[in-house]
């Protein structure tokens, strides 16, 4: 499997850590959800053929210290837009899972012109009426496996995996910045829905079938929203793809991508 | 020594099975399990009991705040203090207290509080807590701004109390373009304030810094002491002595003709305060944010609070001296060891807990009038 190079980057006065996979003209931009940088698994490194996948780690995450500038998802989506530009990325393939989901599509409202195409995975964000989702800070974490994969074998693999100390503190960490990120409104802005007809670049909205975190409502809450925007679902899958069904995740990403690029050349 | 009636008005008829069911009596034990009929009747028996602790000489007495849950039936405990600001006639009353990150208009307790001030010429006292970490579920309030909410709304507050208006403020989470409560305080500059806590180091030290009066919540004696020295080392830091009238120690109280009398009555009760009402699961006791990052750690390597700990039972509960239960002679005995070891001017003292009836409570607050109280009032030292 590809190994990353790990850098730490500086946007302002916020350095934080990038992980890059393979190397090309073409960049993905991988933004991870409440889990942290590591819940993408092996998904970058598969389309680390002929394109630089950069996974960065959101500043607050993984055991590093939130900044003071951070209160919102919108101050994340400011920071990655500025380190878009910072970096002179071109024009990237944003992918967002979870809460990097919903960072990314309040990046893609601010400025699509930054992006080549988007790329939502059973993303946080918006509010669909009377579908019941799972009430993650009520949940012991290993509760939360369970609720977040389908296949129950995976879900006790997974959760019973050794961790060292630094993994715990990072994971409480993680827990505390998501709560600060996203306690309320739970898990969405309710001013981004009313702006998501802005986003003009190519959208695919990927979900697992059996997300029960965010259930496949969602998608399709978020497919009518944004116009054009394809869906994947991925079957005998949970809120996890990347780690339930990395090679589904990685090839509709993929194909995905390659023709967008297309549609863009 | 002074003593206050602390009542947290439990819903107190509350089916404890179906609580254990749910795993807490908090936030998601539905209030279908309320009855109005029975509920109605509590909040008279309770406010009844209140002033019968005035009349039977209690300094104080002292309401709380919590929301959704059967633990206790005062999510606006201003009204109740209202209700007791003309019946209650000597002895003071305190809200201990209002949960400021909670509010999205400080403004409304100080005016809230002003009130209550006005209303009883100066019996008053403002408690200030964070509210524990169910009521950021219950009440949709980011944990983690928690601790930045309180103290912005803690300095509001104090400063519209203190600073005549108008005049205007913009905090991060507040902000008034008029600031000019009425009434004023009774009090000058204001009514006392008492910090209600657990026992954590930041709390302890920025009370002892202001000369807030300091309140430990339900502990093993020993804790108490300790987090009372803390107290104390932390005034001298800022250059004083604390005096005794500073440290406030909540516990239960239950006084019965013999020890084995006492122990046998308030057993059931204790236990479904302690073991039912008062327990929950770490997630909601504990949300991200609420606490520092080593407490959560340390708190996570033994997963306490939760329902899987051992429940407590009362014989832990008295050799842990978070409770006195007994014979007037053991309890005068036991209080007087208690102040002596910890050293406190105040016993927030619930002589109603869990599910305890109204005739039990009312024998246990008059016992406690007669057999203990006088005991306490000149050189608690050398008390019993």
């Amino acid at each position: 499997m590809n190994q990353p190079s790990a850098s730490t980057m500086r946007v302002r006065d916020t350095d934080f850590r990038v992980d890059q996979y393979g190397a090309g003209s073409t960049t993905l931009l991988f933004l991870h959800g409440s889990d942290g940088r590591e819940s993408w698994g092996e998904v970058p490194g598969r389309l680390a053929g002929g394109a630089r996948c950069l996974v960065p780690e959101h500043p607050g995450y993984g055991g590093t210290d939130a900044p003071a500038w951070l209160d919102n998802v919108a101050d994340l989506a400011n920071f990655y837009l500025e380190f878009i530009e910072r970096q002179s990325l071109g024009r990237v393939h944003l992918v967002g899972h979870d809460l990097g989901g919903w960072i990314a599509a309040e990046m893609a409202v601010r400025n699509s012109s930054a992006l080549a195409s988007l790329t939502l995975v059973s993303a946080q964000g918006i509010h669909v009426e009377d579908v019941p989702v799972v009430d993650v800070f009520l949940r012991t974490d290993e509760e939360l496996w369970t609720d977040s994969v389908f296949d129950a074998a995976l879900a006790r693999e997974l959760a019973g995996a050794p961790r060292s100390d630094a993994q715990d503190l990072a994971a409480i960490r993680n827990k505390e910045v998501t709560a600060r990120l996203t306690w309320q409104p739970r898990a969405h802005d309710p001013h981004l829905a009313k702006w998501l007809h802005r986003i003009s670049v190519p959208t695919l909205v990927a979900w697992g079938a059996e997300d029960r975190i965010l259930p496949p409502a969602y998608a399709e809450a978020w497919a009518g929203r944004v116009a054009g925007a394809e869906r994947q679902d991925i079957a005998r899958c949970g809120h996890l793809p990347a780690l339930e069904k990395p090679a589904e995740l990685a090839s509709a990403i993929a194909q995905f991508t390659s023709s967008s690029r297309s549609h863009n050349a | 020594m002074k003593f206050f009636n602390f009542h947290l008005m439990p819903y107190r008829h509350a089916d404890l099975q179906a609580i254990e069911r749910n795993a807490s009596a908090w936030v998601t034990f539905s209030n279908r399990h309320y009855d109005p009929q029975l509920g109605a009747e509590l909040y008279h028996e309770y406010l009844d009991q209140m002033e019968y602790a005035d009349r039977l000489g209690f300094d104080g007495v002292c309401l709380n705040e919590h929301h959704q849950t059967a633990y206790g039936l005062m999510p606006t405990p201003g009204v109740l203090a209202g209700a007791l600001a003309r019946s209650v006639k000597k002895a003071q009353i305190a809200i201990l207290g209002r949960a400021l990150p909670l509010l999205n208009n400080p403004l409304s307790v100080a005016e809230e509080f002003a009130i209550l001030d006005n209303l009883t010429r100066g019996r008053f006292i403002a408690g200030f807590v964070r509210g524990i970490g169910a009521e950021y579920h219950a009440m949709g309030i980011n944990p983690a701004e928690s601790q930045a909410r309180f103290q912005e709304a803690h300095d509001l507050i104090v400063r519209a109390w203190a600073e005549p208006g108008p005049f205007s403020y913009t905090g991060k989470y507040y902000q008034f373009k008029y600031v000019n409560p009425w009434p004023r305080p009774y009090q000058s500059p204001r009514p006392p304030i008492w910090v209600p806590s657990q026992g954590s180091s930041s709390t302890i030290e920025w009370a002892a810094r202001l000369r807030y009066t300091y309140c430990q919540t339900l502990s093993p004696i020993e804790t108490v002491a300790k987090f009372f020295s803390m107290y104390r080392e932390q005034a001298l830091r800022n250059g004083y002595e604390a005096s005794n009238e500073q440290l406030a120690w909540s516990n239960c109280i239950y006084v019965a003709e013999t020890d084995e009398k006492a122990v046998r009555e308030a057993k059931p009760h204790l236990e479904a305060l302690m073991g039912t009402l008062l327990k929950m699961p770490m997630e909601m006791l504990l949300p991200p944010g609420y606490t520092n990052i080593e407490a959560m750690k340390r708190i996570k390597a033994t997963r306490a609070g939760g329902f899987n700990k051992k429940p407590q039972t009362i014989d832990d509960l008295m050799k842990a001296g978070v409770v006195i239960v007994g014979s007037p002679a053991t309890v005068r005995e036991k209080l007087a060891e208690y102040e002596r070891l910890a050293g406190f001017g105040t016993v927030l003292t619930k002589t109603q807990f869990g599910t305890m009836p109204d005739d039990m409570t009312r024998a246990n607050m008059a016992a406690i009038a007669e057999e203990i109280i006088p005991h306490f009032r000149t050189q608690p030292k050398t008390a019993a």
